[in-house]
């Protein structure tokens, strides 16, 4: 299957993330990745779902059926900047030190905490980057790892702001309970 | 208006100011104080009693099918909101404009599994058109606004606004004026004029052109348009399940029904049209069998309000979003060159006489059914008979159930008029037809209304005939097609299982008892000769009256295509 990667604008809702999350869920779609959050705009909270389809005009289709969403792009083929950080916790005795600082120079990734035996790396570049650093750091004993979603913006002057999106009206209207992107 | 108000008020009032004057439901501890407001506002905002929250969900569904209008019903929390779901799946597959109203356990203690409490709004949304949890008095007027505008406006649906036990008692000053604002929910209503033109250039290029239309036409209230379309450029007219009566099955350009129980003729001419516009139909896997295979040699347009059906199901030469009367309203504007027209006739006319054709050698309508060899008492007999009384006495609407009768229904009975012919289409939900009956009798009170449902489906729902009797109403007939069986699933085991009767056989109450116990008339029908009798007495009985007709067991609703076949294979026999 073919992965899209979607940047979606919506209005920040109670239940909005829910919503697409459950439209992916109960149409088959299978998600990659998923990040969301606030934007420049207030009111409007903007997603980056990675989806794995053959049939992305099918989704970005539903995702405009959900009465939040403002804007559906699909951003695969476009000129972008992408993103994903992970906090990965390393089992390292005191020789190996040396090393890991190193390496996390050579990614350009940011040593974060440093106790006893361990050490907590922060690493933020492309995904591919992130796979590559996570596995070049495996052998050493990862003893935890987070990672969040891709977030994905176009490169230029091109793109998809909210404020676009934002008529003379919009502040103020609506549902009083606006702003908890989370719900 | 500058004075305080209970949420509750404030409910009764944003529902009459948004068009509401009547809602099916049943009270709880949750959904109080509505009731308590209500008692204020009765003479404007009725309130049916029904005796399931399921039946007020179809009753809900029932008065909108048969209205075009918003229906609306009430369930308070927990299990009175669970008892809504299958209605509300229902009205989400058929695009049915329906509000739900649910009560809600107070803020203080939602998420803290207090009694009666239910996620209906997580439960529902994915079944809903949208859906709404309310917390904030302030909210209420607004909610309920915006929650009408979208159950009612681009593709019709179900809506449920979930309101807490604590906002329906607090006091605020409702602001009514709030301008409806949703930025994201822009329905398109006009179909693109490039588009419309590509699709009849397209057409006229084609020498086998068919029409078919669903329930996008009848809720658009365009079978006026259909019509002048149709006869503009010679169309051969097919109408689904939820297009039937759009256009008059009388007319000689409707050649009717298509699908998994449609006619060969007509499942024929799709297979071996050139073109075919499919104007509010969603290409259901019911009307299109495997899709892989249907219309192989057309070229397709369709039209749909809602662009998520575009290429859903079949891929689609011309694609035109917008509603199905403003698009044929284009249609019907564009004036291409005459000879190209002339040209069109001359082959559209060449096509339907082939139609006819194959229509010919297959039997149709009632002489489907038609044994002379047989004393058997066969399903046909009672839509013969109820065929023709309704012809004769006008004025009916006809509500079914799902399985054989329903098709049976379909196929037989003349279907003349649009919002005449009622039943579950998407979901096919067994005990629709009762409940839903009594929406549409009391929407149409003038009309006798007529639910035709099997033996099984019925007794899903007929508790709902204690509340004709407690709303007085009169306009209501039950016909009860009863075969002892789950008909059609049998009629699946008999020809694909081997006869093996799993789960089939049906024993029944005695239903005339059953409908004097609720204060109907019943009638039991054993032999086709009495048929037209029971009927007539159904017709001269001042009341609502229950007919048991015993038919035959064992008869199949053919012609049939199995599932996930071409529609080219029937099985006519």
């Amino acid at each position: 299957m073919k992965t899209h990667t979607l940047v979606v604008l919506m209005q920040d809702r109670p239940g909005v993330l829910n919503r697409a999350v459950s439209m992916f869920r109960r149409r088959g779609y299978n998600i990659a990745s998923l990040a969301v959050g606030h934007t420049e705009t207030p009111s409007i909270s903007r997603m980056t779902v990675v989806v794995e389809s053959d049939h992305v005009e099918q989704v970005v289709k539903q995702l405009y059926r959900l009465i939040e969403v403002l804007k559906v792009s699909d951003v695969t083929a476009d000129p972008v900047v992408e993103r994903e950080m992970a906090l990965i916790k390393l089992h390292v005795p005191g020789q190996q030190r040396a090393e890991i600082v190193a390496l996390t120079e050579v990614f350009g990734a940011k040593i974060v905490d440093v106790a006893n035996n361990t050490m907590v790396i922060e690493m933020t570049g492309g995904p591919s980057k992130v796979e590559n650093f996570i596995d070049v750091v495996r052998p050493f004993g990862i003893k935890e790892m987070m990672r969040t979603g891709r977030i994905t913006m176009v490169r230029g002057p091109r793109g998809h702001s909210g404020a676009d999106l934002v008529d003379a009206q919009w502040q103020g209207e609506g549902m009083g309970a606006v702003g908890s992107v989370a719900q | 208006m500058s004075e305080k108000r209970t949420g509750a008020q404030i409910l009764c009032e944003a529902l009459i100011q948004n068009g509401v004057d009547v809602m099916f439901g049943i009270p709880g501890g949750a959904i109080m104080p509505f009731y308590y407001a209500m008692w204020d506002y009765r003479d404007q905002l009725r309130h049916v009693l029904c005796r399931h929250e399921q039946g007020a969900g179809h009753a809900a569904e029932g008065y909108a099918r048969a209205t075009g209008r918003l229906g609306v019903c009430i369930g308070t929390s927990g299990p009175g909101t669970t008892n809504l779901v299958t209605p509300i799946a229902d009205a989400w597959m058929d695009s049915t404009p329906i509000l739900a109203i649910c009560g809600q356990v107070s803020s203080a203690v939602l998420g803290k599994d207090a009694f009666q409490e239910t996620d209906i709004t997580g439960i529902t949304m994915p079944i809903t058109k949208h859906n709404y949890l309310v917390k904030n008095v302030d909210d209420i007027a607004y909610v309920i606004k915006e929650a009408i505008h979208i159950a009612t406006t681009g593709r019709p649906g179900p809506v449920l606004v979930d309101i807490t036990k604590d906002a329906l008692q607090s006091s605020t000053v409702p602001d009514y004026s709030k301008k409806i604002f949703l930025p994201g929910y822009r329905p398109t209503y006009q179909g693109s004029k490039k588009q419309v033109k590509a699709a009849l250039d397209l057409m006229l290029k084609s020498e086998k052109p068919l029409l078919m239309i669903g329930n996008g036409v009848m809720m658009a209230e365009a079978s006026e348009q259909v019509k002048a379309f149709a006869e503009r450029y010679k169309l051969p007219v097919i109408t689904t399940l939820h297009g039937l009566g759009a256009i008059s099955e009388d007319h000689e350009l409707c050649i009717g029904m298509p699908g998994m129980h449609g006619w060969v003729h007509v499942n024929r001419a799709i297979q071996e049209a050139d073109f075919l516009m499919n104007i509010g139909g969603r290409f259901d896997d019911r009307v299109t069998g495997k899709a892989s295979t249907f219309a192989p040699n057309a070229a397709i347009v369709h039209v749909d309000i809602d662009p998520s059906e575009i290429g859903k199901n079949i891929e689609v030469e011309v694609p035109i979003v917008g509603d199905a009367k403003m698009v044929l309203f284009s249609l019907l504007e564009e004036e291409p060159e005459e000879t190209a027209v002339a040209q069109f006739h001359a082959n559209a006319v060449t096509w339907m006489s082939h139609i006819r054709e194959l229509q010919s050698k297959h039997q149709h309508k009632q002489q489907y059914l038609n044994r002379p060899d047989t004393s058997m008492f066969l399903p046909h007999d009672v839509y013969a008979a109820m065929t023709k009384t309704l012809n004769d006495r006008g004025n009916y609407r006809v509500v079914t159930d799902v399985g054989q009768h329903q098709m049976w229904a379909a196929q037989l009975i003349d279907w003349h008029r649009p919002r005449t012919h009622i039943t579950s289409g998407g979901a096919g939900t067994m005990g629709f037809a009762m409940p839903a009956a009594l929406g549409v009798a009391l929407a149409h009170p003038e009309d006798t209304v007529w639910a035709v449902a099997g033996d099984g489906g019925f007794q899903m729902t007929n508790q709902e005939m204690i509340t004709v009797i407690q709303e007085g109403m009169k306009n209501l007939k039950i016909a009860i097609i009863n075969n002892g069986y789950l008909g059609m699933v049998r009629q699946w085991q008999e020809l694909f299982e081997n006869k093996r009767y799993s789960g089939t056989p049906l024993t029944s109450p005695n239903f005339k008892l059953l409908a004097e116990a609720y204060g109907w008339k019943g009638i039991i029908v054993e032999s086709a000769a009495d048929v037209q009798a029971a009927i007539d007495e159904a017709y001269a009985t001042d009341g609502p009256v229950l007919i048991d007709f015993r038919v035959e067991r064992e008869v199949n609703v053919f012609p049939m295509v199995p599932q996930n076949k071409s529609i080219g294979d029937m099985i006519t026999e």
